[in-house]
């Protein structure tokens, strides 16, 4: 039930989003809509029955603006290396493995994605908990996994 | 209002303008895939959140209604563009693209 008025609220903020339209008109047909969308898969939207997702939403809350102080971080250290004269000197491309303790697929696909969003360093594969991640420089490569993974099971690993 | 939009999207600009550098010096594939995924994914937020807050220069709910979506796309490439990279390069080793090396050092 709590799923399925969760899908019902985010549906109809998108559908004011999208339409613009606030007469009783158009605004009855999105709240029609979105009941019945939200009555028969509410399940695609939560998966998980019974996982404290509100912690989740809000763990995801306060993982985001470190991430984005990481980007900016990485980005402004790759474009260094970039603009960098001498830059086949600092380039030093190389392929490596590690393993994570992370258990749940949400939490490693935020791990994949969160490591090839920074830059230098993109996430090539997957398999069971070893992450395999190709490193545009060795500085890059060194932050893994370290206070990502931390911060990823702080915000997602939640039994 | 307009003058933050500016400074964002100059900001953005500057990061297009590495990301291009990089796609023209960097030695082969994968490392210009660092340079195309990673500076456009910034860079790319930097100017649509630019273009978003000077759409609000005019603060009615049109406009802000106008910005949300604009605001969208930009969680759209955020999610999308390191889904790309990712099965890009992935696709690359598969089919044995070959990494440029250091010189002197095997891998």
């Amino acid at each position: 039930m709590k799923a399925k008025i969760a899908t019902f609220v985010i549906m109809l903020g998108f559908w004011v989003v999208m339409s613009g339209m606030f007469d009783a008109f158009h605004f009855s047909l999105g709240v029609l809509c979105c009941l019945l969308v939200a009555h028969f898969s509410s399940e695609l939207l939560f998966p998980e029955h019974g996982k404290p997702w509100v912690r989740e939403l809000v763990g995801l809350a306060l993982y985001f603006p470190w991430l984005v102080k990481e980007i900016i971080l990485a980005n402004l250290q790759v474009a260094y290396v970039i603009l960098h004269p001498q830059m086949l000197e600092k380039i030093d491309p190389h392929l490596f493995r590690f393993k994570s303790k992370l258990t749940r697929p949400i939490a490693k696909v935020s791990m994949a994605q969160s490591i090839t969003l920074t830059p230098g360093t993109i996430t090539v594969n997957i398999h069971e908990d070893e992450f395999t991640v190709y490193a545009l420089t060795a500085e890059a490569a060194e932050a893994l996994p370290g206070e990502m993974e931390e911060r990823i099971a702080r915000a997602l690993e939640i039994q | 209002m307009s003058y933050l939009a500016i400074a964002f999207i100059l900001a953005g600009l500057f990061f297009f303008f590495v990301g291009v550098v990089g796609v023209l010096r960097l030695p082969d594939f994968y490392t210009r895939m660092h340079a195309a995924g990673k500076c456009d994914s910034l860079a790319a937020e930097l100017v649509i959140i630019g273009v978003a807050l000077y759409n609000l220069q005019d603060f009615t709910l049109a406009s802000v209604l106008v910005s949300l979506k604009i605001l969208l796309i930009a969680i759209f490439i955020f999610v999308a563009s390191p889904t790309a990279t990712h099965a890009i390069t992935e696709a690359a080793l598969i089919l044995g693209v070959e990494p440029w090396k250091k010189k002197g050092k095997r891998s």
